[in-house]
């Protein structure tokens, strides 16, 4: 089976900063792969060229059988096929938990009024949020926000997720309840790319480690590359205790 | 009051009548061309988006006045006869429409970014993301600024006495030639322009605080 995601000598410029430099990596469908890294290091630009926010200046990126390169890319498509979730949310303030979690599925996937709400309350209460769908995002904590959101997306039934430091803006207490959501999925099998600071989730949860460093793959692996870097990088990175 | 017909005052009435009507007729047309200039100034392509710029700073830079002279005296020149009313609206809306577009253009504006990104990221398309994600969240920016404006624009049909279309202040206008009560005219007449402009700002306040649950 061919990978899920297919990055290949990717390079991104933002005026006269090269953020990737030729970045090459693979996704296994069912896999979760966590990318690590300094701020600055090209992370979640990468993640972003993954689901067309950003336009890439050369190389070759394949997601979910389609060539994001392609001038007949149907964006559209590539968005249902692809979750993301935001570090700030970026849940609709105007509407509550629930409607938050309708809109796409009502609009997009065209689905009836009670499917709609099986589908809102089928996914809240997968992030543990079942009793809070009437309220808006102003009345949750960060922590139930982020998993509005997470919810948001899986409403859609994404085959890939992205997540991109989705737990950076939030309180230490409130990660934890965050992270569990993701655990559960990545024991559902779904296919997600983690951009993260948590290294010891990272650890965990992810079946490969990709370092990043001045907009390279500096250094890749199954999560034990973190007990032996072979780089003086990410000796560096991991050495200073995030 | 006293000292004021019954007739007379009914007269003044109907041209309070012809005010409200003007000032509805130049926030409809106005609203509607506004927003699509709102709309263009935001999402359409440059060369557009300078064209509605300088249209906008055009008729922000010309008195009101003039644009009613314009579409009163100007579009007969073109041969183009138009009656009062529809004169006075037409120019009144042309106004109204730059104010509009950029009071709106500004609150299009004010929705972050993200919002738009994410509903992109759901897979929603552009008429979508509008209306069901920015759209709801502009209009509780703009409504303040926007029922302002109204006041601005009830305020502002005064002038098309000036192109003899009986509104209240010519209504009132006519009143005094017969009566030379200019002080009981007047202040009558200012009396109902407050008695329109005043439950507009109250509704706007009221408005505010209905659109801010979402947000406490």
């Amino acid at each position: 089976m061919s990978p899920i995601v297919e990055v290949d000598a990717v390079c991104k410029r933002f005026g006269a900063v090269n953020v990737l430099e030729g970045v090459s990596f693979q996704v296994r469908a069912g896999s979760v792969v966590a990318i690590i890294g300094r701020s600055g290091s090209g992370k979640s630009t990468a993640l972003r060229c993954i689901n067309g926010l950003e336009t890439i200046d050369s190389g070759r990126i394949r997601v979910c059988e389609q060539e994001l390169t392609s001038p007949r890319l149907d964006l559209n498509r590539l968005h249902r096929d692809v979750g993301i979730v935001f570090q700030s949310y970026n849940l609709f303030p105007h509407l509550t938990a629930e409607e938050n979690v309708m809109l796409a599925p009502r609009l997009v996937l065209k689905l009836a009024g009670g499917e709609q709400r099986d589908l809102a309350a089928r996914v809240l209460s997968q992030v543990g949020l079942a009793d809070k769908a009437k309220a808006y995002p102003s009345q949750l904590s960060g922590g139930q926000q982020q998993r509005v959101a997470i919810a948001r997306s899986l409403a859609m039934k994404p085959s890939l997720m992205l997540f991109d430091e989705i737990t950076s803006a939030l309180d230490p207490e409130l990660t934890g309840e965050v992270l569990k959501v993701i655990e559960g999925l990545a024991r559902d099998g779904m296919s997600m790319i983690l951009v993260t600071h948590e290294m010891a989730f990272a650890r965990k949860v992810a079946d490969h480690l990709i370092f990043m460093h001045r907009g390279k793959v500096w250094e890749e692996g199954p999560a034990a590359v973190l007990d032996a870097p072979q780089t003086d990088e990410l000796r560096q990175f991991l050495g200073n205790g995030l | 009051m006293i000292s004021l017909t019954p007739e007379q005052l009914l007269f003044l009435l109907r041209g309070f009548g012809w005010t409200i009507a003007l000032s509805l007729l130049a926030f409809a047309g106005g609203g509607a061309l506004g927003f699509v200039l709102a709309l263009a100034r935001v999402y359409a392509a440059r060369p557009v988006r300078t064209v509605v710029m300088l249209y906008i700073k055009l008729i922000q830079g010309t008195p009101l006045l003039i644009l009613l002279f314009l579409t009163y005296f100007g579009l007969p020149a073109l041969g183009l006869v138009v009656e009062p009313l529809p004169a006075a609206a037409l120019g009144l809306s042309v106004y109204v429409s730059a104010y509009l577009g950029e009071i709106w253009r500004g609150c299009l504006e004010a929705v972050p970014r993200t919002q738009e990104e994410a509903a992109a990221c759901l897979a929603l398309n552009w008429r979508q993301r509008l209306i069901h994600v920015i759209l709801p969240q502009a209009m509780k920016i703009a409504t303040p600024p926007t029922v302002g404006f109204m006041v601005q624009i009830v305020k502002n049909t005064s002038l098309a006495s000036a192109i003899g279309f009986v509104e209240m202040v010519r209504a009132g206008q006519m009143i005094n030639n017969a009566t030379f009560r200019p002080f009981i005219v007047f202040v009558l007449i200012a009396g109902l322009y407050f008695a329109l402009c005043y439950p507009l700002s109250v509704w706007s306040r009221r408005l505010e605080g209905k659109f801010d649950v979402a947000h406490r």
